[in-house]
């Protein structure tokens, strides 16, 4: 095994506990901490089904944002689905076999990278050319373009113009999977995707201590989970019962 | 036009989204509580020794209290989609009056002392340690904001500044930094029942006062009862009904309305105040304690319903807060809601056809309507989600032949705050009361002139109050503004009312 595929298989043990612990330790702090007031934004849904649809909106149509600014929505939305698209079909470097529907939505996704790419580029834009925008930048919002526009454009190069092994890519993968070191294949060493795959170990570590928390987040958000039914229920906390004593 | 020592802003028939004034209103700040204010309500008279190290355990005691603190400032990704949706940025143009650099006065001081990147990384995640020069801007953006929650409708995780602003708050009170104007009201309520600091004597005085009046005006007997036993309904209203223009007005409406519906009501002498300024300062304490003055009131008089007057965030506690903070409500009449608003109940009343009424007695008045923040953003009426805009529309409209919507995107939900809530009803805050209602005079200004509007009717005390100050610097007349209640007040004829009535009483079998 060479020195990269070794370090890569470290860095991809240890980005995944941090992801995984991280994430999980997050997801426990925000159920474990009590709501004591219903606050949801109104009008609200006046049942858990509604509510149900009202997040379901919120997290596949971006609704307050749409709402909010056509722009943003536009290049926020392209991003977050080109994202998805493409974590969808990459799937199949993580499967064996590969799942029906990713194969046959395979050749068809791999063009949404451009979606990916040119919403991350709009919103680069964005916070930079607006200056209200701009002002409440923090040099890690533009970290995070900068390393998500990284990762895309190193995989769709990658894809479209240089092409790599991917029969290795997925087999050292597979083998990391499952914990198989024997037959371990070298991880392909083109440029290209040494970043690709050098940047994603980034992403993953970064994700849980950073914005990038409110994918778990806008789960949640009080003022959207909540049903809106204060007058037929009582809610009240753990630590507000105490004052009732 | 009224003067001011500052630059009134002007008034577009489009709105614009101002460029950023950096510090643009860093030095407006509302006067600090005094020491005694402070004791009243348990916080330290003054800044404690040692506050930066007290404000972080605090910070830290309210995340593990609060889901919506500790998922609210981790999952902000500065999209910036909420820059421009608050009243106080586009009236000031002070970038720390949009709601994400609001939040991050403290989420910069929560991602230094709470957040991995923060501790290692402060420069490049934006956050700081928390100084004077921090807290400075705490206590003058934190009282720039009126907890409208406008912000949170468009944030596309519902993230809701009042909530930071009232963790900020709670803050700054358990460290001895409080705000005058609240803090000096609460005790008030605490001491005398209610926030206008007036005597159970002066409000019978004024009631009796009430009932001479509408005997006057209508030949019938109206009672405005007070702390009577055994009545039916126990009505909790805003203090400034008592006596303010156009408040009371719509006290003797609600009185109008009782009456004609034949119901046992009362006021109460120690739950004299609807207001509950505890959530202003965020202060669960506080709020809980207001509260249950209403359920001991409730439970001494006997009553089987409550319902609550005209006020925006009084409905917002008492509809969203009031079963948790002070219920169980086994006691009452469980075929009401409780609590119930007064437009609610009139509403209903309206549909039954108990009032007799004559829409052309407001045929004087071109009317549209205020949506209070706290009402439409917080709260609701009826069964219906969207009832708190639709009832009280169609009271109006049952009420009123000229009725006119201002512009949609200032309305319902994405209504703007009159710029006075959320306690910065207080004359030292004058200068960004005044900018924080240019919104809505825009809006208000453009359908004066489209359709000869001549009235804005509200729901709640601090718009009235509010509007009653600001109007005047905008060159329009203080007197524009009326009580929803004032509007039925004026139509309804009561049973037994000598008038000219014979004529126009086919008009409106409606
Ligand atoms: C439940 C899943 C998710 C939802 C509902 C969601 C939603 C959103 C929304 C509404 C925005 C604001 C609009 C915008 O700027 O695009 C946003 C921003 C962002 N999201 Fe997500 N997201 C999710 C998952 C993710 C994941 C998995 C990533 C990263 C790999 C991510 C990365 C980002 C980034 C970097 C931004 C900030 C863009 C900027 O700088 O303007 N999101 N997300
Ligand atoms: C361990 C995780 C990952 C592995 C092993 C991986 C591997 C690859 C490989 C081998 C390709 C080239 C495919 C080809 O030539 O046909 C590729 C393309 C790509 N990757 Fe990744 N990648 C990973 C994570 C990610 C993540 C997290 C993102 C996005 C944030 C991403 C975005 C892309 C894009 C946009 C392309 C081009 C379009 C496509 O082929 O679907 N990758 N990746
Ligand atoms: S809209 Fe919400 S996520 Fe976007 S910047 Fe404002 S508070 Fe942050
Ligand atoms: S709650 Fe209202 S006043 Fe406060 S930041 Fe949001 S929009 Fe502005």
């Amino acid at each position: 095994m060479s020195f990269l595929t070794v370090t890569f298989a470290a860095l991809y043990y240890a980005a995944t506990v941090l992801l995984v612990v991280g994430l999980a330790r997050r997801i426990r702090l925000y159920w474990k901490t009590p709501a004591p007031l219903k606050i949801p934004t109104t009008p609200a849904p006046t049942s858990t089904g509604g509510v149900v649809m009202r997040m379901f909106r919120e997290v596949v149509f971006f609704e307050s944002l749409f709402k909010s600014t056509k722009w943003t929505w536009l290049f926020g939305w392209l991003f977050h689905l080109g994202l998805f698209a493409v974590l969808f079909r990459h799937l199949r470097y993580f499967q064996e076999p590969v799942w029906a529907p990713v194969v046959w939505v395979s050749p068809l996704f791999k063009y949404l990278a451009f979606a990916m790419i040119i919403g991350l580029l709009g919103l680069l834009a964005r916070r930079l050319f607006v200056d209200r925008v701009r002002y409440i930048s923090a040099p890690s919002d533009f970290l995070m373009l900068f390393l998500l526009i990284g990762i895309g454009a190193t995989g769709a190069l990658t894809t479209f113009v240089t092409h790599t092994d991917v029969v290795a890519v997925k087999s050292f993968f597979r083998h990391l999977m499952t914990f198989n070191f024997d037959t371990m294949p070298n991880v392909p060493t083109d440029p290209l995707m040494v970043a690709h795959l050098g940047l994603v170990v980034v992403l993953m570590i970064v994700f849980p201590i950073s914005k990038l928390l409110h994918a778990p987040g806008v789960f949640f958000s009080p003022t959207r989970n909540q049903v809106d039914n204060p007058r037929e229920q009582r809610h009240i906390a753990d630590w507000a019962r105490k004052l009732e004593q | 036009m009224a003067k001011a020592d500052f630059e009134i802003p002007e008034l577009k028939e489009y709105p614009e989204i101002p460029p950023v004034q950096p510090g643009a209103t860093a030095g407006l700040k509302s006067f600090v509580a005094k020491p005694e204010m402070q004791d009243a309500l348990g916080f330290p008279g003054e800044l404690v020794d040692g506050w930066q190290e007290k404000a972080i355990e605090h910070m830290g005691e309210l995340l593990g209290k609060y889901r919506s603190l500790q998922v609210f400032l981790d999952s902000c990704v500065k999209c910036g989609a909420c820059t421009d949706k608050c009243h106080y940025y586009l009236g000031t143009s002070d970038p720390k009056n949009m709601p994400v650099a609001r939040q991050d006065l403290l989420r910069k001081v929560y991602r230094r002392y709470f957040t991995f990147a923060g501790k290692y990384f402060p420069k490049l995640v934006g956050a700081t340690d928390l100084n004077k020069e921090v807290l400075d801007d705490w206590y003058s953006y934190f009282h720039q904001c009126s907890q409208c929650r406008r912000c949170s409708v468009f944030c596309p995780y519902g993230i809701d500044t009042a909530e930071i602003s009232m963790a900020a708050r709670e803050i700054m009170d358990r460290i001895g930094l409080g705000q005058k104007y609240c803090n000096e009201i609460i005790g008030k309520v605490y001491k005398i029942g209610n926030n206008l600091g007036l005597p159970g004597p002066a409000l019978e005085d004024t009631l009796e006062g009430l009932e001479e009046d509408v005997f006057d005006e209508t030949g019938v007997e109206v009672k405005y009862p007070l702390d009577k036993k055994g009545a039916d309904v126990l009505l909790v209203t805003p203090s400034a009904d008592f006596f303010a223009e156009p408040h009371v007005d719509g006290l003797i409406g609600y009185g109008k309305v009782f009456h004609e519906a034949g119901i046992d009501w009362t006021l109460s002498t120690t739950a004299s105040e609807a207001a509950n300024f505890g959530m202003f300062i965020g202060s669960y304490e506080n709020m809980r304690k207001i509260s249950m003055r209403i359920r001991e009131a409730a439970l001494e008089l006997g009553v089987k319903r409550i319902i609550f007057g005209e006020c925006g965030h009084a409905w917002r506690v008492a509809y969203s807060f009031l079963n948790t903070l002070a219920g169980p409500w086994d006691f009452l009449d469980k075929n009401y809601p409780m609590p119930q608003h007064i437009l609610e109940f009139t509403w209903g009343e309206i549909q039954k056809g108990t009032l007799n009424i004559d829409k052309s007695l407001n045929d004087d008045m071109v009317v549209t309507f205020h949506d209070s923040c706290n009402v439409a953003r917080a709260s609701r009426m009826g069964d219906e989600p969207g009832g708190q805009f639709t009832i009280p529309r169609n009271v109006i409209k049952a009420v009123c032949n000229n009725f006119v919507d201002m512009d949609p995107d200032t309305t319902h939900e994405k209504t703007f705050c009159c710029g006075g809530g959320g306690g910065l009803l207080t004359d030292d805050l004058m200068e960004i009361r005044v900018k924080g209602a240019k919104p809505r005079m825009e809006a208000l200004r453009n359908v004066i002139e489209e359709h000869g509007v001549t009235n804005m009717a509200a729901i709640c005390a601090i718009c009235k109050a509010q509007f009653t100050k600001v109007l005047p610097y905008y060159g329009l007349g203080m007197d524009m503004i009326v009580s929803v209640h004032q509007l039925v007040s004026n139509a309804v004829i009561l049973t037994g009312q000598q008038t000219e009535e014979d004529e126009s009483k086919e008009d409106d079998a409606a």
